[in-house]
């Protein structure tokens, strides 16, 4: 077959007809993939507050939007409320700060006391091997254990900084984001708590 | 016999990042470990495949004056196909090569395999002509993966082979993806001019 000459009709209808094709069959694998991405997002976070409020048979109760401003800067933190058996036992906390690579958006758990219960990392783009460590540094059995600390008794930091953490070797700058990341999680889900018994509500936003 | 021959000219002679050295922004990268090398070289393989066959398809209802855009167009498209199915399938995946997926769109290689292949082979050697560099690509990405992994993090696909005292991190960042690149060619040469 002769190859089409590159008159203005040829092009134009070859293109258009091309930007159709890919076009539909793009919506077509858009919208065939759309429920699973949905149900993937979903299972993530739920997997993840399962997992930081220690596991079993758990009921988010609430999602609130709590938005602050920190330095000047504005931070959104996202706080899931979690019951057991009708019991109200504390709050997932989604919070997110500058890391070495990028934003590091963790997802702590504390009691109703303040007791870190657990955590996950969301989202991450620390460097591979070095700060991407974080995912296992700071759990029960790492070498930077926070579970069980509080931050009502003092911020965390990482012990060159006078802190009780040990940071992750080579990679302070992701060790002090993560802390960070968490002691903000406990401001906001304190700040929340406290506002919800005396019933005021300024910087609280509903979502 | 020809098919073979397409092959091993994408994975030897003419194997995109040790020879021709094209796609280098997705290689020095995505490669601070071998799993994650291993997975981009796929991913780019499964675009580079459908890309060629669906050029070499069309090359002859496309006038020469817009090759180019269609090109990108068809590429573009199978390249966020391929994302929205990794999103939806393998989440585990989208964590660790979410950013990159999309600059496979931009990656060279694939446009370079379009114009210098498929729009004047038939669509039967351009699938063969996607494997062979596909295949090429991902072993280059994977070597290198593998070499800065177990120097910089002590361990292969994960397994822990080294204590972490020994581990060199430089090879972990970006400088250590050069001087990986730099030896990894210079052994290539040595070996195929023996």
């Amino acid at each position: 077959m002769k190859k089409l000459d590159s008159s203005l009709k040829n092009m134009v209808i070859v293109l258009v007809s091309v930007a159709l094709i890919t076009g539909g069959l793009l919506a077509y694998v858009n919208h065939a993939t759309e429920g699973p991405i949905q149900t993937q997002a979903e299972k993530t976070l739920a997997d993840g507050i399962k997992t930081v409020m220690g596991g079993g048979n758990l009921e988010v109760t609430a999602n609130d939007t709590v938005k602050q401003k920190i330095n000047g800067k504005d931070f959104v933190f996202i706080i899931h409320k979690a019951s057991q058996k009708g019991k109200e036992i504390g709050a997932a906390v989604e919070s997110t700060t500058q890391g070495f690579g990028g934003d590091l958006k963790v997802l702590v758990g504390f009691n109703a006391t303040g007791n870190i219960l657990g955590y996950t990392i969301l989202s991450t783009s620390e460097t591979p091997g070095l700060g991407a460590k974080a995912d296992k540094w700071f759990q029960k059995n790492g070498k930077g254990s926070i579970i069980g600390k509080n931050p009502a008794k003092g911020m965390l930091t990482v012990s060159k900084d006078g802190g009780e953490v040990d940071a992750i070797t080579a990679s302070t700058i992701t060790s002090r984001a993560f802390l960070k990341a968490v002691n903000q999680a406990y401001s906001a889900y304190s700040q929340k708590s406290v506002d919800g018994n005396s019933g005021a509500s300024k910087q609280v936003k509903k979502g | 016999m020809k098919y073979i021959k397409i092959l091993m000219n994408g994975l030897i002679k003419e194997n995109p990042t040790f020879v021709l050295l094209l796609g280098m922004c997705p290689t020095l990268a995505t490669t601070t470990s071998a799993i994650n090398g291993l997975s981009m070289g796929l991913a780019t393989m499964f675009v580079l495949i459908c890309s060629n066959f669906a050029i070499s398809c069309i090359k002859d209802v496309t006038p020469d004056k817009v090759r180019i855009p269609v090109f990108v167009v068809v590429i573009a498209a199978f390249v966020s196909i391929l994302q929205m199915l990794i999103k939806a399938y393998t989440p585990e995946l989208d964590k660790s090569l979410g950013i990159y997926i999309p600059l496979i769109v931009v990656n060279c290689i694939i446009l370079g395999r379009a114009e210098a292949f498929a729009c004047k082979n038939t669509p039967l050697n351009s699938i063969f002509d996607g494997i062979g560099i596909g295949l090429g690509f991902t072993c280059a990405l994977t070597l290198l993966g593998t070499v800065r992994e177990l120097l910089g993090a002590g361990s292969v696909f994960g397994v822990v082979l080294f204590p972490e005292t020994v581990n060199i991190l430089l090879f972990i960042l970006p400088p250590g993806a050069f001087i990986t690149l730099g030896y990894l060619i210079a052994i290539v040469n040595k070996i195929k001019k023996a």
